[in-house]
């Protein structure tokens, strides 16, 4: 019993830290290229946006939240169940919700709103079930 | 148009489907890091990328992010993305019959409320 909870913790831990870097990784990129500009597809645009990106700490920073994501998603893998992990991710899109309307004052239509509530309400329903169904690895166990 | 739109969006769906069933397979089989410290996780690392369902895993997930990339110049975004929401079903379909997790009703539940969520939140 007390390894189950350890499991769950464990296991939602990790989706959190997937969701916070995936969220931080995506928007910094968005800020890193906004930064940047629009690119003109050009070999000149081309190479000069490639220069300004691999020169950006904004840029560097989201690949870094994003190898953290990519690291924390393999990570959570390796024991919980897929269909634990994936639809328990989706608690970033009501996150990134409630941060635009927190800090960039963005108006929300009610369409949004059932959506973020369905998604939570899901979230909820799966969290509840076993992080994990199928068997471990004897040397995992071991 | 239709045709190529639908042929897209199941490319686009069972590509990153199968490629994130790849992928736990593979980190399955590799088995979970002996502790949550930067040590042990960097020699699950190792092990991860030195097994063959995770390279099965990343090509079909790049070949889906090429799909969605072609399916954004044929549709409109507000179609393309709140359908890609249909991978929580496709992905949990996978997770039941390839990879033999067991999916209760409660998690059948939330699964499809999660991607009429998704779904909802994607159209704005």
């Amino acid at each position: 019993m007390a390894s189950e909870k350890r499991l769950r913790i464990k296991t939602l831990a990790m989706v959190l830290a997937m969701v916070v870097c995936a969220n931080a990784g995506d928007l910094l990129l968005k800020y890193g290229m906004a930064q940047i500009g629009a690119v003109e597809l050009t070999a000149h645009g081309i190479s000069q946006a490639f220069r300004l990106t691999v020169a950006s700490t904004t840029i560097w920073l989201a690949i870094f939240f994003l190898i953290g994501f990519m690291v924390s998603y393999m990570t959570v893998l390796s024991w919980a169940d897929y269909s634990y992990v994936m639809p328990a991710g989706a608690i970033g899109y009501a996150a990134l919700t409630f941060l635009a309307v927190v800090f960039l004052h963005e108006s929300v239509s009610p369409r949004r709103w059932i959506g973020v509530v369905l998604i939570c309400v899901g979230v909820l329903l799966v969290g509840q079930t076993k992080p994990r169904t199928t068997e471990v690895p004897s040397e995992v166990a071991a | 148009m239709y045709v190529r739109v639908v042929v897209g969006l199941a490319v686009l769906i069972l590509g990153s489907t199968g490629g994130e069933i790849a992928i736990t397979h593979g980190m399955k089989s590799v088995g979970e890091p002996a502790r949550l410290r930067p040590g042990a996780v960097v020699e699950f690392l190792g092990r991860a990328v030195r097994n063959g369902w995770f390279w099965t895993g990343v090509p079909l997930m790049a070949f889906s992010f090429y799909a969605l990339l072609l399916l954004l110049s044929w549709a409109p975004i507000s179609l393309v993305i709140p359908a890609s929401a249909l991978s929580y079903v496709a992905g949990t379909v996978g997770a039941k019959f390839i990879l033999g997790e067991e999916v209760s009703t409660a998690r059948w539940a939330g699964v499809i409320l999660v991607c009429i969520g998704v779904a909802l939140v994607a159209a704005g």
